[in-house]
């Protein structure tokens, strides 16, 4: 079993025959990772949208610090998210450490600036081309960003899948905070880098076969979504005008 | 004040960039003011300043509290939804409920021709199509004064026709308009009055026909000459 084909091949069989452990770390990854891209994505929209039509003193300031954040270190959001929770953190009354609500406010916050950051982007954009015609009508700000943002709702699919692409295959911060429990908080990226320390190469393997395989998937959905978009655009609206 | 609207010693500056130099003017009720220029002269700037999308750097802008007003872009911009929708968003916007806004939408779309169209995305509406909308979209606002920035100079001769006939209409029906134009043949149809803008300035502000058959502009400016003469665009 030392061989990479044989480690392939094993690791096939697994996914085939839908291993029960297999399945309960894919499973706990997935729901790990959409609750909190969930959570990232209703605040992040709001707070991306809101800046890219804000226009305050330190605005320049708050958005260097957030474009950093893109950059965010998954390991340093789970240090942090470690301390917050920790028994002696300001959070540890909560008795969050080690479980699932651990690992979702980590990959919460690692997915915030994301989310916030692209929002930010795309509303901009758009408002520096066109919110001048919303705000000849009277939209005020507030208004504005949530129209804008909702009129680029495609755009931000998009986003929203590409942050729920960074949550699902991030490790250093689910493995710090939720303890890599096995049938607890093992999730699919700390399932791989433990079993590959254990020399269990096959389990290691098919979680990343089916890591990549959710990869691809959104991958595709995002190219489905934007085909979709350019087909949208001609169509008739008769079933939300109707509402 | 008296009329509409009042502009007094404005000035508008885009950092050392000054793009208004000293405008007064003063729009009546009833009145069909074109501005017209050659490009850089400063008409969409100034139709921005009346209609208070750009604050004056200096000078004042003067508003009867009571008139309702509403602006036409050039290239209109829609929300991706029906056009329904986006002619109803600009009354819930103004303080309609949402049912009440429908339906007078629809009965804007309707004075546009477009009632068949209320249903289908504003997105793949032709260019003619999207400017009647956006003029369903002023018109249902029941503004006492409209600004246009050059409505049709991105439509074809048929679009065109159709939306002077409804700037027209608008206008028969007792709305102001102050509109932006290129076209001379547009201006000696629809204007009453003609302001001629050049780099910023107000060099003529006279009834139509004055204007075009005067002597007062030709000896004012060469650009204007031209201008007038249709040389130079």
């Amino acid at each position: 079993m030392n061989t990479f084909s044989d480690s392939a091949s094993t690791a096939l069989q697994l996914i085939a025959g839908a291993d029960p452990m297999l399945l309960s770390i894919v499973a706990r990854s997935l729901a790990v990772s959409s609750v909190a891209c969930l959570i990232a994505c209703g605040a992040g929209v709001l707070l991306g949208a809101w800046l890219g039509i804000a226009r305050f003193a330190g605005r320049g300031a708050v958005l260097t610090v957030l474009n950093t954040l893109l950059a965010l270190p998954s390991v340093v959001v789970g240090l942090v998210v470690y301390l917050l929770l920790s028994r002696s953190g300001p959070l540890g009354s909560l008795g969050w450490l080690f479980s699932f609500k651990a690992m979702v406010l980590a990959q919460a916050i690692l997915v915030l600036p994301v989310v916030t950051a692209l929002t930010r982007q795309v509303v901009e954009d758009v408002d520096s081309a066109n919110g001048e015609q919303l705000r000849s009508l009277g939209a005020g700000a507030f208004l504005r960003s949530v129209l804008l943002a909702w009129d680029e709702r495609y755009a931000l699919l998009t986003v929203v899948i590409a942050s729920f692409g960074r949550a699902i295959s991030e490790v250093g911060a689910v493995m710090i905070v939720g303890g890599n429990i096995d049938g607890f908080t093992r999730v699919m990226t700390t399932a791989i880098a433990l079993e590959t320390s254990k020399g269990d190469l096959p389990l290691a393997l098919a979680l990343g076969i089916v890591l990549l395989a959710v990869v691809l998937g959104l991958n595709v959905l995002i190219a489905l979504i934007r085909r979709w978009r350019l087909e949208r655009s001609d169509q008739p609206l008769l079933v939300q005008a109707a509402g | 004040m008296s009329g509409l609207l009042q502009l007094k010693g404005v000035d508008l500056d885009f950092g050392p960039v000054r793009a208004l130099s000293g405008v007064n003017l003063r729009i009546a009720a009833g009145e069909r003011v074109a501005l017209i220029g050659s490009n850089g002269s400063g008409k969409s700037t100034l139709l921005r300043v009346l209609h208070g999308l750009l604050p004056p750097t200096r000078g004042a802008l003067l508003r009867d509290g009571t008139v309702r007003q509403a602006m036409l872009f050039q290239r209109p911009w829609m929300l991706r939804t029906s056009a329904l929708n986006n002619v109803a968003l600009g009354l819930w916007i103004a303080g309609s409920k949402w049912p009440q806004a429908r339906g007078a939408a629809l009965q804007a779309l309707a004075e546009v021709e477009l009632a068949d169209v209320a249903l289908r995305n504003a997105r793949s509406l032709s260019g003619g199509q999207q400017q009647r909308l956006a003029l369903a979209r002023a018109w249902s606002l029941k503004p006492d004064l409209l600004f246009l920035d050059e409505p049709t100079s991105s439509l074809d001769p048929h679009a065109k026709r159709e939306v002077e006939a409804l700037m027209a209409k608008f206008a028969s029906d007792g709305m102001t308009l102050v509109f932006a134009s290129h076209n001379l043949g547009q201006v000696k149809r629809l204007a009453t009055r003609v302001v001629y803008l050049e780099r910023g300035r107000v060099l003529a502000d006279l009834p139509v026909h004055d204007f075009f058959n005067g002597p007062q502009l030709r000896e004012t400016s060469l650009e204007a000459d031209l201008f007038v003469k249709g040389e130079m665009a």
